[in-house]
């Protein structure tokens, strides 16, 4: 029951805060956060380390694309694990009715969910390629170094984890309002988070050839669906549906 | 336990005039079903009014509609002075505070974290003030840095009021603020809401406890998903129950329509049900037809042991009412 106005950063903030403080003492979220993103930057060192630095260049190429990928899982798969809890964990753990008497409206409510995974997970996945790319700068094979350290391929990482990141929060945050369940949140909210992934993958096995002009392309409709999926999502946002699992 | 005055409990804003609540002829319906119908009724600024009824009655679904989480389905309400409409509804609800029937506090976090997330929803300024002030009003204050899953459900149930009190609403919905709750942990809740009514705040509280709406409320309304009658506790037991008198003597008396009718404030009499040497007298002024009653018993050679008013209780009341309800559905 409201009308969309203006956005208070104020509650955005205190709902970012209070997130932060809370996964930061659920053991779940903190472990998944602390794991995973460290398995997903140990594969592909271990990986980059294997490859035969005089294999052809096109060949190199398809097998760095295919470790540097690994890396995309991290902005891919860790914030849909942290955002599935953002509607139904909320509802299951009974706090979500005081939040919704409160002047909160649905899109800060939203935002505030979306930012507190969006954050965490931007960090958490530059710290990993940065820790990556050390690793191959100071170990690798000139030759492997040289090509994970091309422009184009360091541009795309850089570009395409937040946007990535922001995809895979909305899918698992749209689903979080419309399940009762927070495993199947989590693991809907996975496989959701999966199809730009498998785009980038076809762009890494140069199935598509990689281009800035196509990662430009390729961003800029990542950047749409992210924002247009924030009032898509409020727009789902049903109080009524929430708070007594029926509509009127 | 007490709720604290002037310095310690969180201050109410100058009142308001004007009803509190307007409801006229509100109804929601999920569906087919119907949570309450018709419902009409208003509440004054610095009232307590009850809204009791049995499980399923609509009472919960009444505080999630005039809290703005559900939209009525017909007529029309105004809450703190604003219709209850879409448009209205993050308005309605920085001047109203709701406090569920779970407190549902984050376990996770400390008392403090709890409440600051709250006053960063309403955009309170001075939190830390506000904070300490709500936190002291439940005596709170020294566990403030404790994690709310260390606390007892009547702790709990304390910070989920301590959290209503913080923006220091115009109005307090309390939806069965001591379900669940062991004695004790009720007797202290109940001390904190007549704390609140002491200094005029304007609360509306469901519950199913009746002796807690019989002490707590100014005013109550009894509810089926229609609202059965609405009142102040003494009024509805006048409206509901003749004013009777209960004699008894130490022997039967021998001619009781001869000693009892006809006596001054005496409309008729029956012998109790209870006591073999007992009988009740429907009077219209027991002040005037006890002490004619009395002489008349003595003058008749009687021994007389007691003489009382009956005394219906809230509970007598709502029982007749719901009973009546449940009779009209079994015909």
């Amino acid at each position: 029951m409201t009308t969309e106005k203006t956005l208070s950063w104020t509650r955005v903030r205190a709902l970012v805060r209070k997130e932060v403080n809370d996964f930061r003492r659920n053991r779940f979220i903190a472990t998944t956060m602390a794991v995973l993103p460290l398995l997903f930057m140990i594969e592909p060192v271990i990986s980059v380390f294997k490859l035969p630095a005089d294999a052809p260049a096109s060949k190199l190429d398809a097998l760095v694309g295919v470790s540097t990928l690994e890396l995309m899982l991290i902005p891919a798969l860790i914030p849909a694990v942290v955002a599935s809890y953002a509607v139904v964990g909320e509802r299951e753990q009974g706090t979500l009715e005081p939040v919704l008497t409160t002047p909160i409206r649905p899109a800060e409510f939203l935002l505030g969910k979306a930012l507190a995974a969006f954050l965490p997970t931007l960090v958490l996945a530059y710290v990993m390629y940065g820790i990556f790319l050390a690793a191959v700068g100071v170990f690798a094979h000139p030759n492997i170094a040289h090509d994970i350290f091309e422009p184009s391929r360091v541009f795309a990482q850089l570009l395409f984890t937040p946007l990535l990141a922001g995809w895979s929060i909305w899918a698992a945050v749209a689903i979080s309002t419309r399940t009762s369940d927070v495993r199947v949140a989590q693991q809907l909210g996975s496989l959701a988070s999966l199809p730009p992934v498998a785009v980038v993958a076809l762009i890494g096995f140069d199935v598509i050839k990689p281009s800035v002009t196509l990662a430009l392309g390729l961003g800029a409709g990542l950047l749409l669906v992210d924002l247009v999926a924030w009032r898509l999502v409020a727009a789902m946002f049903h109080r009524e549906r929430l708070v007594t699992g029926a509509r009127a | 336990m007490t709720v604290e005055r002037d310095s310690a409990a969180p201050r109410t804003r100058d009142v308001p005039t004007g009803p509190a609540i307007v409801v006229d002829a509100l109804t929601k319906r999920f569906g087919q079903r119907t949570a309450f119908a018709d419902v009409t009724f208003e509440v004054e600024y610095g009232e307590v009014f009850g809204f009791l009824g049995p499980n399923g009655a609509g009472k919960t679904t009444t505080v999630r509609t005039l809290g703005t989480l559900l939209a009525p389905s017909a007529g029309t309400a105004t809450v703190a002075g604003l219709p209850l409409t879409e448009a209205n509804g993050v308005a309605i609800r920085r001047r109203i505070a709701v406090m569920p029937e779970q407190p549902g506090l984050y376990l996770r976090l400390s008392v403090a974290e709890n409440l600051d997330f709250f006053a960063g929803l309403y955009e309170l300024d001075d939190r830390r003030s506000r904070i300490e002030r709500a936190l002291r009003a439940v005596n709170l204050l020294d566990r403030a840095d404790d994690p709310c899953r260390s606390l007892s459900k009547g702790l709990r149930q304390r910070v989920g009021l301590a959290r209503a009190l913080l923006s220091d609403p115009q109005i307090l919905f309390l939806d069965e603020p001591t379900s669940g709750l062991d004695p004790l942990a009720a007797r202290d809740v109940h001390e904190l809401i007549d704390g609140l009514r002491r200094r005029g705040v304007t609360i509306f509280l469901t519950t199913h406890r009746l002796a807690e709406a019989e002490a707590l409320c100014d005013r109550v309304g009894i509810m089926n998903t229609t609202l059965r009658t609405i009142g102040r506790p003494d009024e509805l037991r006048e409206r509901l129950f003749s004013k009777t008198l209960q004699l008894r003597t130490a022997a039967p008396l021998a001619e009781p329509e001869r000693v009892l009718a006809g006596l001054p404030g005496v409309e008729g009499w029956h012998p109790s049900a209870d006591e073999a040497c007992g009988y009740v007298l429907t009077v219209s002024d027991p002040d005037l037809a006890a002490p004619a009653v009395a002489r008349a018993v003595i003058g008749a050679g009687a021994d007389l042991l007691a003489l009382s008013p009956s005394r219906h209780s809230l509970e007598d009341v709502y029982l007749r009412l719901i009973d009546e309800d449940v009779e009209a559905q079994a015909r």
